[in-house]
Formats: structure tokens, C-alpha cells, sequence
């Protein structure tokens, strides 16, 4: 079934958080988009407890603090949120809609769309393996979706995060044989996920080196084996699926292929609507470009708050726009549960 | 001022007078030095400032904090001389350091 909204917003970062308030403000109801599982964009993932110094009248947050007080804000307005799903594509449907759908292939339908992507959506990051390209998706997978893919498999797993430790110990008992490699022998993941995995090495249920992977051999992105170079010289691991978790890392993603003009991955908008070169679908945040533009969450909220009148006027063409202040109008003030 | 000598992948030499206090990444990016990318600009969040610290300097320059032994897990072509050039605070015992810049940084 395809779910109905005002408008949805692609992205779940400070600046599309805040549009949920600017549009909201407007009797707009939102529906957020997120690859990430949880709300923030890069305050959230790349830097949580960093102290943000130019956020207008907070001397100093942290950006995870932001991220929770943006949260509170755009609370009245009971946001939808769908995390842990990338945005795959973008139509124009007959009606002057539109309708996204998910990698999953869940669609959803609004009157608009804002992008709020950043610096586009947060992807594995690809390990330095030469040749792992040609195997990506047939033998080597940067996340476990089902976890019977990987059962009576040789399985490699890399790398020394809470991802690579907790995939280690759940597909440990239906795999083949599983090894775990790791550059260090000590880990990021937690203790006690790492004790697990030792107390298993020791048992023999499961081969652990410590090491990097220089060398992927296969044939038809069929993998058979992979060679680790360690303290003591290189060694060869037979292996039919390579799981490596190296982090993540920001790409632009499908939002190249739905017909945008883009400027040097960034979407070009203009200073009064925010909107693209598609009618109805605005870009505000990391992801658009104008001249003078600075990469600043304050820039973002600014622009948020433009966009959302355009946004209304193209959502219910002819109503009238009254501009109000949220300290002296009640309307405004019902709308935030205040009044 | 305390000198820095960055050496990119393809042999070429900058050489750079750097402020006490501020890092080795902020430097590289503020001359231009290649292959260095800084994408998280210093939050150890990115490992794209990853650099060769020269045999000589290792012990002035120190072992890096758990943080960014962690952050290093994902850079590429990790050696024992590896560092994060952000969390590398210029001071006047590095007067002279020399550090060599990676095939790539991701
Ligand atoms: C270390 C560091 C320090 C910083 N310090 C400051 C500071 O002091 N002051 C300041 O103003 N700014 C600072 N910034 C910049 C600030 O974080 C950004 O300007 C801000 O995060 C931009 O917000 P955004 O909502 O536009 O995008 P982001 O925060 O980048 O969020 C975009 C979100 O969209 C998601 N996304 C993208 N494409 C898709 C898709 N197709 N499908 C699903 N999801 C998708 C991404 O996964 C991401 O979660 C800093 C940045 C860093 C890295
Ligand atoms: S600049 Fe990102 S880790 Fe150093």
C-alpha cells in the first residue's frame, strides 16, 4: 500500500529535521527518509559529541544535544520517520505529485518534496581490496539483510567495529567456517562481544587473524579465497562470502539519476523558493548550492524556513498565506500545543 | 613556527611553517598539500588524514590515543607508522617533522 503525506523530506539530518517545524508551522505533515537508523545526519554519526560554537543563542551544544532539542521542537508535529531505508528514486506522477520509493521498494506519495540530503547518504565505505569491486554483491556484502544468505557459507569477516563483532557471533553457529580479521588484536566493539569471540577462538569454533587483506582470488565474482598479511607473513583463506565493515562514508547516491541539474554533486536552487530544476522539489541543507553559499546548519535553518512557504503555495495553491509570529499569534501557538 | 615537511605520494616536497597548537591535518589543507582529504575536518571521524609519520619522528611524535587507533581500523594501507594527521597538535619538538602522505586515503 502506498502511504499519502504533505511532504516528504529525504534526509533526517539538523536541516531536515527543522523543515518538519518551518512546514509545519504551514499545516504541513511530514514524512522523513533516512538510510541512517536514527535522526541527525552527520551531527549524529560523524561527530556527536563535538560542541557546535555558532548555533544562534546556544553558546555552546553538542551536536547530538542539537539533534535531541530539534527532536523536541518538531514533536507537536508528529513527524513520520522511516530510518535504515535509501531513497532510490524520485517520480512525477500525472496528479503534479510525487512518489519515492525506498530501496526496499516501499513507496510513498506527497504534494512535495525536499531534499535534505547533506553530503548525500551514508554508505559502507569500500576496504582497500584490489578487485573487490568485481565480487560486490555476488560474494563480498557490506550488510547482512537475511541471515540465512550466509548459512553453510566460508565466511570472512572484517574488521574490528560492534558490526564486524556482532555479525561474527550470530553467524558463527550457521556458518561453514567463519575467520575474523582484524589489523590489531585489540578491538573498538565492545568487551564483551570481543571476550565472546576470543573465548570461541580458543574452542576452535571460529579462526581469528590479525591482519589486513591484500589479496581477494575468485572467478566470475565468485570468491574462493582471500590472502591476509599479518605479523607472520601472508595467509591464505578459503572463504565463498567476505563480509567487510570499514564504517561509513558520505555519497551522493541515487539522487544523481532522477533528472536534477546538479553543480559538482550539489544541487543548484535559488535564493527566494529553494527549489530545483524539477517544480516542487526543494533542496535545502548541505546538499543545494547557490552563490554565497556556506555549508552551515544556521545557513540551512534559514533556508528551511524560505522553502516552506513555497512549498505550502504549491501543496494548497490559492490559500492564503498570513504571516505570523510564534510569540503573539494563538493560532501558531495551538499548533505547538501551547496555547 | 615549527617546520613541517610533507612528502606526497609521487616524491614531491612542501614544506610548511605551522602555528603551536594547531594540528598537522590543518596545516596540510590550509598549503595544499595532495592526498590529504580531512573530510570530517578533525573530528577523528573520517580517517581521510591519514599519514606516514617518518621512522626519526615516531618517538617525538608519540602513540596515537584508543580513539584514533580506532578511526585507523579504517584507513587504508595501515602500517605501524601510520597516525591521523588531526590529532597530531604542532608544538616545538616537532620542529622538523616529516611525514609522508599515502597512496589514498579511502
Ligand atoms: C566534524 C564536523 C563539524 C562540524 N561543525 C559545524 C559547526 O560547528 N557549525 C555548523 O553550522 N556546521 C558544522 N558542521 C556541518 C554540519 O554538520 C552540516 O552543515 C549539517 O549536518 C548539514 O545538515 P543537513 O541536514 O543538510 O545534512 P546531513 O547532516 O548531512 O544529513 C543528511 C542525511 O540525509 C541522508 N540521506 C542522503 N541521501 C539519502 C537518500 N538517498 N536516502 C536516504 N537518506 C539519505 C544521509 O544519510 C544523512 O543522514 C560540521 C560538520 C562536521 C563533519
Ligand atoms: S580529519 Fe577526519 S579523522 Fe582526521
Amino acid at each position: 500500500m502506498t502511504k499519502k503525506t504533505d511532504v516528504i523530506i529525504i534526509g533526517a539530518g539538523p536541516v531536515g529535521l527543522f523543515a518538519v517545524f518551518e512546514l509545519g508551522l504551514l499545516d504541513l505533515k511530514c514524512h522523513l527518509i533516512d538510510i541512517l537508523d536514527r535522526p541527525g545526519g552527520q551531527c549524529a554519526e560523524l561527530y556527536p559529541e563535538k560542541p557546535i560554537y555558532d548555533i544562534p543563542a546556544w553558546p555552546s551544544i553538542s551536536a547530538q544535544g542539537l539533534v535531541d532539542k530539534l527532536m523536541e521542537q518538531i514533536a507537536p508535529f508528529h513527524p513520520e520517520f522511516t530510518f535504515n531505508r535509501m531513497v532510490s528514486s524520485l517520480e512525477k506522477l500525472e496528479d503534479g505529485g510525487y512518489r519515492v520509493t525506498t530501496d526496499e521498494g516501499e513507496t510513498i506519495e506527497a504534494k512535495g518534496i525536499v531534499i535534505a540530503a547533506g553530503g548525500g547518504s551514508f554508505q559502507p565505505k569500500r576496504p582497500p581490496m584490489p578487485g573487490i569491486e568485481a565480487y560486490e554483491g555476488k560474494s563480498v556484502f557490506y550488510s547482512v539483510r537475511r541471515m540465512e544468505d550466509f548459512r553453510g557459507h566460508d565466511l570472512l569477516i572484517v574488521g574490528g567495529g560492534d558490526s564486524a563483532l556482532d555479525w561474527t557471533l550470530n553467524l558463527q553457529p550457521i556458518a561453514n567456517s567463519l575467520t575474523l580479521v582484524h589489523r590489531r588484536p585489540e578491538f573498538r566493539a565492545a568487551p564483551d562481544s570481543v571476550n565472546k569471540m576470543y573465548a570461541l577462538h580458543e574452542r576452535k569454533e571460529l579462526g581469528f587473524e590479525v591482519g589486513q587483506v591484500t589479496a581477494l582470488t575468485g572467478t566470475d565474482g565468485q570468491l574462493e579465497s582471500a590472502t591476509v598479511k599479518g605479523p607472520d607473513g601472508p595467509v591464505e583463506i578459503r572463504c565463498t562470502r567476505l563480509l567487510p565493515f570499514f564504517g561509513l562514508t558520505m555519497k551522493l547516491g541515487p539522487i544523481a539519476e532522477w533528472g536534477l541539474n546538479l553543480h559538482e554533486n550539489l544541487i543548484p536552487v535559488d535564493t527566494e523558493k529553494f527549489e530545483t530544476s524539477i517544480p516542487g522539489v526543494f533542496a535545502i541543507g548541505d546538499i543545494n548550492w547557490y552563490p554565497g553559499k556556506l555549508k552551515l546548519i544556521l545557513s540551512g535553518f534559514h533556508e528551511a524556513a524560505l522553502m516552506a512557504q513555497a512549498a505550502k503555495r504549491i501543496a494548497n495553491p490559492g490559500e492564503r498565506i498570513v504571516f505570523q509570529y510564534t510569540t503573539s499569534s494563538t493560532n501558531l501557538q495551538k499548533k505547538l500545543g501551547v496555547a | 613556527m615549527t617546520k613541517i615537511t610533507y612528502i606526497a605520494h609521487d616524491g614531491s616536497k612542501f614544506e610548511v611553517e605551522a602555528e603551536n597548537g594547531s594540528t598537522v591535518m590543518e596545516n596540510a589543507i590550509r598549503n595544499a598539500v595532495p592526498g590529504i582529504e580531512a573530510e570530517c575536518g578533525g573530528a577523528c571521524a573520517c580517517a581521510t588524514c591519514h599519514v606516514y609519520v617518518d621512522e626519526a619522528w615516531a618517538e617525538a611524535v608519540g602513540e596515537p590515543e584508543p580513539m584514533e587507533e580506532d578511526m585507523l581500523d579504517f584507513a587504508y594501507d595501515v602500517r605501524p607508522s601510520s597516525r591521523l594527521s588531526c590529532q597530531i597538535k604542532v608544538r616545538d619538538e616537532l620542529d622538523g617533522l616529516v611525514v609522508r602522505v599515502p597512496e589514498r586515503q579511502a
